[in-house]
C-alpha cells in the first residue's frame, strides 16, 4: 500500500493541481479572477438565495379556473360549429363536467355529432402510443350528445397554460429590469420563480397577482343590470361587477369589441385635467380598426373597460376614436398605474397563479449568512486542525492536508458543475470538515493497533492503510445513501446541502487514500536509518 | 526527530461493555419509549416548512428589539395567532403567524399586514410563507425522505453483511432517530425543512459509526472461531473504541462551531447533529452490539471461505 507507481503520483498531484485551479476564482478579488489567463478556469459556486438574498416564489395555477374555463370555450365552439356554421337547431350546455348538446330535429343526430368531431384535437404522442383526443364525444341513452374532456386533454391544456404563464412572467418581470431570474414549471401546475438580490417583494408580487385580461365591451343601450337580473340577460350580455366597491353594475355583451391581444402598448402617465394617473395605451392596427368602427357608431353611448371581469371604467364616447390610441382612468395610485401598464404590455396570464410558497431573504441576511458560516467553518476546522495535531503529530498534519485538498475538490467540483451554495451546504462543508477525518482515524488507530501487535512500523502501516479501505468505504458509503436520498427528495437548500455532503464523501474517500497514505509514504521513503521510528 | 502527538486514549482496553448490556439497552428502552410518549402526546413543533403559517425574523432599526411592544403591535391586525420569539442579537426577532384556512390568498394578505405594521423602525430580513398544499407536501416528502433513506441504507447493510447485522444495526439507527426527535418534541424546538436534513444526515453518521464496530464484529467473527460470542463483542468494541470517541469528537468540535456562530437557520440543524453525535456514539457503543448479540449472528463463516472469494475479503476488513 506504500509504492506509488510514478504515473499514480503525477495522476494524483496533477488531480489536486486541477482542483485548486478549479476553486481559485472562489477566493480570488474578482479583478484578480477577471485578469486570469482564459485557458484557466473562470467559474464560481453560485450562491443561493438564502446567501445573495432574494426571492423564491412557488406559484400554483388555479386549475378549477382552468378546467371551467375551458369547458366555457368548448361550449361555445359546439355552438358556434353546430348552430352558427352547419345550422343545426340544437341547445349546448355545461353540467357539471362535460357539455351536453340536444339536437332539436332527432333525424339530425347524426350529423351533429359528425359536426362536433371538429372540435376534436389529438393529444399526446402517437410514437409513444399514447395518442388519443383531448375530449370524448358520446351518444347518451336519452338522444343528448355528451362532450366530456379527457385527462390527456386537459394535461396538454394545463401544460400549455404553465407554458404561455412562465413566457409572461418572464416578460413581466423583466420590466423590474434584474437580470438572472429565472422562471421554470415545477410539478404539473405550479411554476417557480427565482429573483436574487431583490429588495422588495411586494412588487414583484403585486405584477404577478394579477392575470390581467383586459378587454373593450359594448353597454347595452337599453336594460339596466336591474332589469336583466330580474329576467333574464338577454342571450351575448352578462351582468359585470364594478371594480369599485358599492358601485351599480353593468350590462354588457359578452364578447369584448376589442381585447388586451390587440393593445401594442401601455404606459402610465397622467391625466392632462385631473392630474391622476392614468394609462395611455395604443392598439395594433387590427385592434385599432375595429375600435375605431366601433366608436364611430356608438357615439354618446357609454363603453365598459373590463379588468379581469370588473368594470373599471365606462366612459362615455364623445368622438370616434380612430387613432387607435387611448386613455383608460380608473381609481389608479401612481404604483397601480405602473404595474398595471407592465401588466398589459406583457400581456395576460392564461390562468390565475396564486403563490403557495415565498422564501425571501434580504441581502443583508444573507451577507450576515456568509461571514457567520465563514467564520463558523474557520473556527471548526480550526478546532479540528488542533485536535489532529495533538493525536497524532506529524501524521496529524498529514491527514489535515488530506482534509484541506478535500475542501478544495469539493469547492472545485462544486464550482465545475455550477451547483449552488446555500447556507446549508455551507454547513455540510463544515461537518464535511469534520467527519472526514475520520477517514484518517480509521487508518491511524488501525496502524497503531498493528504496531502494538509487534508489527514492524512499514508493515504496520501498510496493513492500517489496507485493512481500513473497507471499513471507510462501507461506513462512507451509508452516509452517500442518505445524502442522495436528500438531493433527490429535498427542495432548494436542502438540495444543496446534500450536494455538498455527497461530494464531500466521495473527496473525503479519494483524498484518504491518495494525499495522505502519499503524504505517509514520501515521510517513509524519506527516513535515512533503516530503523523507521514508530510514527504514531 | 519525530513529532508524535499524544496517544491520550487508552489502548488495549478490556472494558466488559456487554457486561452491562441490560442496563444500558435498559437506558435505551426508557430514552426511546419516553420519546415516542412525548411524539405521541407533545407531537413535534412544526416549523412553517411543515405546518404552513409565514415566519418573518425582523430587525429593529432602533436598537433592541422590544419584544412587548411588537407583541402588542401586530395582536392588533387581527390576523390569528402571533408568535414572537426574541434570538441571540437582541436587535432581533423571530414573528410566526399560524396559518388559518387553506386560502394562499389570505395568507398572503396577512404578509401585507405585517408588512405595513412594523414600518418604519422594523425591517424584514427574510419571510417565509408557506401554503397548506405545500405543507402537506413538504412534509410527505420529508417523512418519505426518512423512511427511504432507512431503507436504503438496510438494504446496503443487508448486501455488505449478514441479515442479522443489518436488523441490529436499523435498530440502532431507530433509536437514534427516535431519540433525538423526542429531544426535539421535549425542548420545544422548531422542526422544519433543515432539522429533517439533520436526522438524514445522523442517520448516516450514526450508522457510519456502527458499522464500524460490526465490521470489526465480522472480522473478528472469522478471526477468533471459538470465543465466546459476548466477549468477541466485547473486544470488537475495545479495538474500534480509540477511533469511535475520536471522530465523535472531532465531528463534535466541528459541529459545535456551527450551532455557536451560525445564524438562525443553522442552529436548529446543528443542536440535532450536536445531540445526534452523542446518541450515535452511545448507541454504537452500548445498543447496536446488543441487539446483535440478541438477534444472533452466524458462527460458522467457514462456507464463505470455500466459494471462493474471502481469504482477500478477510484480509481486507478493518
Amino acid at each position: 500500500m506504500l509504492h506509488f507507481s510514478r504515473w499514480k503520483i503525477i495522476s494524483i498531484l496533477v488531480t489536486l493541481v486541477i482542483g485548486v485551479l478549479l476553486a481559485l476564482p472562489n477566493v480570488l478579488p474578482k479583478q484578480t479572477v477577471e485578469s486570469l489567463p482564459s485557458w484557466l478556469p473562470h467559474k464560481q459556486m453560485r450562491l443561493g438565495l438564502d446567501l445573495q438574498g432574494g426571492a423564491h416564489l412557488l406559484l400554483a395555477m388555479d386549475t378549477d379556473q382552468l378546467r371551467k374555463d375551458w369547458l366555457q370555450s368548448l361550449r361555445d365552439d359546439a355552438r358556434k360549429t353546430l348552430v352558427s356554421d352547419a345550422k343545426i337547431a340544437s341547445s349546448v350546455q355545461i353540467q357539471g363536467n362535460r357539455i351536453v348538446v340536444r339536437v332539436s330535429k332527432p333525424e339530425e343526430v347524426d350529423k351533429a355529432q359528425r359536426e362536433l368531431r371538429k372540435i376534436q384535437s389529438s393529444v399526446g404522442n402517437p410514437i409513444a402510443g399514447t395518442s388519443g383526443s383531448d375530449v370524448d364525444i358520446t351518444r347518451a341513452p336519452d338522444g343528448t350528445i355528451v362532450i366530456t374532456p379527457t385527462s390527456a386533454g386537459f394535461i396538454q391544456r394545463q401544460s400549455n397554460a404553465a407554458g404561455a404563464a412562465i413566457h409572461t412572467i418572464e416578460k413581466r418581470i423583466n420590466s423590474l429590469g434584474t437580470a438572472e431570474s429565472s422562471v421554470v414549471r415545477q410539478g404539473t401546475d405550479r411554476i417557480l420563480v427565482q429573483f436574487p438580490g431583490l429588495r422588495d417583494t411586494r412588487q414583484l408580487k403585486e405584477i404577478l397577482g394579477k392575470t390581467a385580461r383586459l378587454s373593450f365591451h359594448e353597454v347595452h343601450p337599453s336594460m339596466t343590470p336591474e332589469e336583466a337580473r330580474q329576467g333574464r340577460p338577454p342571450i351575448g350580455w352578462r351582468i359585470y361587477p364594478s371594480e369599485e366597491p358599492g358601485a351599480p353594475p353593468y350590462l354588457l355583451r359578452e364578447a369584448p369589441v376589442v381585447s388586451g391581444e390587440e393593445l401594442s402598448n401601455a404606459q402610465p402617465g397622467f391625466d392632462q385635467q385631473t392630474g391622476l394617473p392614468v394609462i395611455n395605451f395604443s392598439f395594433n392596427q387590427q385592434g385599432a380598426r375595429k375600435f375605431g368602427r366601433f366608436t364611430q357608431s356608438h357615439v354618446q353611448q357609454p363603453f365598459a373597460i373590463v379588468l379581469d371581469d370588473k368594470v373599471i371604467s365606462a366612459p362615455v364616447i364623445q368622438s370616434p376614436i380612430l387613432g387607435g390610441s387611448g386613455q383608460i382612468s380608473g381609481r389608479f395610485t401612481v404604483e397601480g398605474a405602473n404595474n398595471l401598464a407592465v401588466q398589459l404590455r406583457s400581456g395576460a396570464l392564461p390562468v390565475k397563479l396564486t403563490i403557495a410558497e415565498e422564501r425571501t431573504v434580504g441581502p443583508s441576511l444573507g451577507a450576515d449568512s456568509i461571514a457567520a458560516g465563514r467564520l463558523a467553518a474557520l473556527i471548526g476546522t480550526a478546532g479540528v486542525i488542533a485536535f489532529m495535531v495533538f493525536a497524532y503529530g506529524l501524521f496529524g498534519v498529514f491527514a489535515i492536508a488530506a482534509v484541506f485538498f478535500n475542501l478544495v475538490l469539493i469547492v472545485g467540483i462544486m464550482s465545475l458543475i455550477g451547483s449552488t451554495l446555500t447556507l446549508p451546504g455551507i454547513a455540510g462543508l463544515v461537518l464535511t470538515v469534520g467527519m472526514a477525518v475520520d477517514a484518517n482515524v480509521l487508518i491511524y488507530e488501525r496502524i497503531r493497533e498493528e504496531l502494538r501487535n509487534g508489527k514492524t512500523p512499514i508493515s504496520g502501516i501498510d496493513s492500517g492503510f489496507k485493512t481500513a479501505l473497507g471499513t471507510i468505504i462501507d461506513s462512507n458509503l451509508t452516509t452517500l445513501i442518505a445524502g442522495l436520498v436528500m438531493f433527490w427528495l429535498g427542495s432548494g437548500p436542502i438540495r444543496g446541502f446534500a450536494v455538498t455532503l455527497s461530494i464531500g464523501i466521495l473527496t473525503t474517500v479519494f483524498t484518504a487514500f491518495t494525499v495522505t497514505r502519499l503524504l505517509v509514504s514520501e515521510w517513509v521513503r524519506r527516513q535515512k536509518t533503516r530503523h523507521i521510528p514508530a510514527p504514531l | 526527530m519525530l513529532f508524535k502527538g499524544v496517544d491520550f486514549w487508552p489502548h488495549g482496553t478490556t472494558y466488559p461493555i456487554m457486561s452491562f448490556r441490560r442496563i444500558c439497552i435498559g437506558i435505551s428502552w426508557v430514552l426511546a419509549v419516553l420519546s415516542v410518549i412525548m411524539l405521541f402526546t407533545k407531537g413535534l413543533n412544526f416549523g412553517v416548512d411543515f405546518k404552513g403559517g409565514s415566519l418573518f425574523e425582523v430587525q429593529s432599526t432602533t436598537g433592541h428589539m422590544d419584544i412587548s411592544a411588537l407583541r402588542e403591535r401586530l395582536s392588533k391586525l387581527g390576523i390569528g395567532e402571533v408568535q414572537i420569539q426574541g434570538v441571540a442579537q437582541p436587535t432581533d426577532a423571530l414573528v410566526r403567524v399560524e396559518r388559518r384556512g387553506a386560502d394562499d390568498k389570505a395568507q398572503q394578505e396577512t404578509v401585507k399586514k405585517v408588512e405595513d405594521a412594523l414600518k418604519p423602525d422594523i425591517i424584514i430580513r427574510r419571510t417565509e410563507v408557506v401554503g397548506a398544499a405545500v405543507s402537506d407536501e413538504l412534509k410527505r416528502a420529508g417523512m418519505l425522505a426518512v423512511a427511504s433513506a432507512i431503507f436504503g441504507i438496510l438494504l446496503y447493510i443487508w448486501f455488505r453483511f449478514e441479515w442479522q447485522f443489518g436488523i441490529a444495526a436499523i435498530l440502532a439507527l431507530l433509536h437514534d432517530t427516535l431519540i433525538v426527535l423526542g429531544a426535539f418534541s421535549l425542548l420545544n424546538m422548531e422542526f422544519g425543512l433543515s432539522e429533517v436534513a439533520a436526522v438524514l444526515t445522523l442517520a448516516g453518521y450514526s450508522i457510519n459509526d456502527t458499522v464500524v464496530v460490526f465490521d470489526r464484529i465480522r472480522e473478528n467473527l472469522r478471526k477468533y472461531k471459538r470465543l465466546d460470542l459476548t466477549e468477541l463483542m466485547d473486544r470488537s468494541i475495545n479495538d474500534t473504541l480509540s477511533r469511535t470517541v475520536l471522530t465523535a469528537t472531532t465531528t463534535f468540535i466541528a459541529v459545535l462551531a456551527l450551532y455557536i456562530f451560525g445564524t438562525q437557520v443553522i442552529r436548529g440543524f446543528a443542536f440535532a447533529m450536536l445531540f445526534g453525535i452523542v446518541i450515535g456514539t452511545w448507541s454504537s457503543i452500548f445498543v447496536a452490539s446488543p441487539f446483535l448479540l440478541w438477534i444472533g449472528v452466524k458462527r460458522d463463516w467457514s462456507s464463505t471461505a470455500a466459494t471462493g472469494a474471502p481469504t482477500k475479503a478477510d484480509a481486507g476488513k478493518a
